[in-house]
């Protein structure tokens, strides 16, 4: 359940942001996260209320930004969709890739008051 | 609930422990303070203001990493992320390795699991100088309690320093340590479509151990089937077979080892 390691991680960086900005609480939190990322988004959904339980993002609203994952071809230039990491190349089925997106874990905006 | 390790109760902190030493302290694996920062009202603002901030969440760990790899560097320390699944024979893979090695290099183990320091007894009958690292209910290392780990051990320059993960496949996939390797090991006795399943281990490892080989005869693992399935995830692994057990296969990867140490220029084999 690493999952509960990165919410742990949101609320910290929320928490130095929002003391930064001399800020009550977060009302909102913006984050980004991609489908090769590593996180299941179900357990983060779990984790997420036990995380931000007694901090100032207790009721923070979060949305998520899901980014697909899109991958480079190495042998042939091809761009292609994937959803697994071991998804070869339509077009001349190697497996040699860049990962364009989808690994990201971010946070991309926080509305505080 | 501690709003770094999660932990609430007795059981789920993290400890770190010196072979015989008293499991008393509490370390938090981030360094911070408890604030509580609720209680603050000296600036009342009603105003909505959107900070944009994109920040990596795994940022403070993966600079922590960095922290660690420098020093690893500038020690010449070559430093090995074990991971697999429990029961892999890690710890065994472990003390053959320094069993057969430890006149030729100087070594440093950090061991990581939820609970109890039974691996690190058994490195330490090894005369080799080691650290517990006690997750609690954490399920991976992460660079901190690596550098708390080591901090509490003198490391040599020109030595190795092996840490063995939290068994566990998923979770310590997406936390550097500063490592300059990651090693993958699985074995004979599990399913052979393990890389498949479990893909983000195999992408960020440099090695892929095979163990258990003695067993083959016993089991329906598929050696050359398991090889593809972590191929098409990252074509530049580097397999060894081997029998921790038996000593089979353990002269390549002994090779490799030696060689990697004598040719150590930080090559940094990960991706980024």
């Amino acid at each position: 359940m690493h999952e509960l390691s990165i919410a742990l991680g949101i609320v910290k960086i929320a928490e130095d942001e929002r003391q930064k900005a001399k800020a009550q609480k977060v009302d909102r939190i913006e984050l980004e996260i991609g489908a090769l990322s590593g996180v299941e988004l179900g357990s983060f959904e779990f984790v997420w209320p036990m995380a931000v339980k007694d901090t100032a993002l207790e009721k923070a609203i979060y949305e998520v930004d899901y980014v697909k994952g899109k991958a480079e071809c190495l042998e042939c230039g091809q761009a292609y969709p994937i959803e697994n990491l071991f998804d070869s190349c339509p077009t001349c089925k190697g497996y040699f890739k860049d990962i364009v997106s989808g690994k990201e874990l971010r946070v991309k905006a926080l509305e505080v008051s | 609930m501690c709003s770094t390790c999660g932990c609430s109760d007795s059981g789920g902190e993290v400890k770190i422990t010196l072979p015989g030493e008293k499991s008393d302290n509490h370390h938090h694996g981030h360094g911070h303070h408890h604030e509580h920062t609720h209680h603050d009202h000296h600036h009342h603002s009603h105003e909505k203001t959107i900070l944009e901030i994109e920040q990596d969440i795994l940022s403070n760990n993966d600079l922590l990493a960095q922290r660690n790899r420098g020093y690893f560097e500038a020690k010449n320390i070559t430093a090995i992320n074990l991971v697999s699944s429990p029961g892999s024979g890690k710890t065994s893979l472990l003390e053959a390795t320094l069993r057969d090695l430890k006149a030729e290099i100087k070594f440093s183990v950090i061991e990581g699991d939820q609970q109890t320091a039974n691996d690190a007894d058994r490195i330490d009958a090894l005369k080799i100088p080691v650290v517990q690292v006690n997750t609690g209910k954490g399920c991976h290392l992460d660079s901190d309690m690596v550098y708390k780990a080591f901090k509490k051990m003198e490391l040599k320059d020109d030595s190795v320093l092996m840490i063995e993960n939290v068994g566990n496949l998923v979770c310590p996939a997406m936390f550097d340590l500063g490592e300059q390797y990651r090693v993958v090991i699985i074995s004979t006795t599990e399913g052979d479509d393990k890389p498949m399943k479990y893909p983000d281990m195999f992408d960020n490892s440099a090695i892929c151990i095979i163990n258990k080989i003695d067993l083959l005869p016993y089991v329906s693992f598929d050696v050359e089937k398991a090889k593809d399935y972590a191929r098409r995830i990252n074509p530049n692994l580097t397999f060894f077979e081997l029998s921790a057990t038996t000593g089979e296969g353990m002269d390549a990867w002994y090779s490799w080892l030696k060689q990697t140490i004598s040719s150590n220029n930080y090559k940094d084999l990960k991706k980024a």
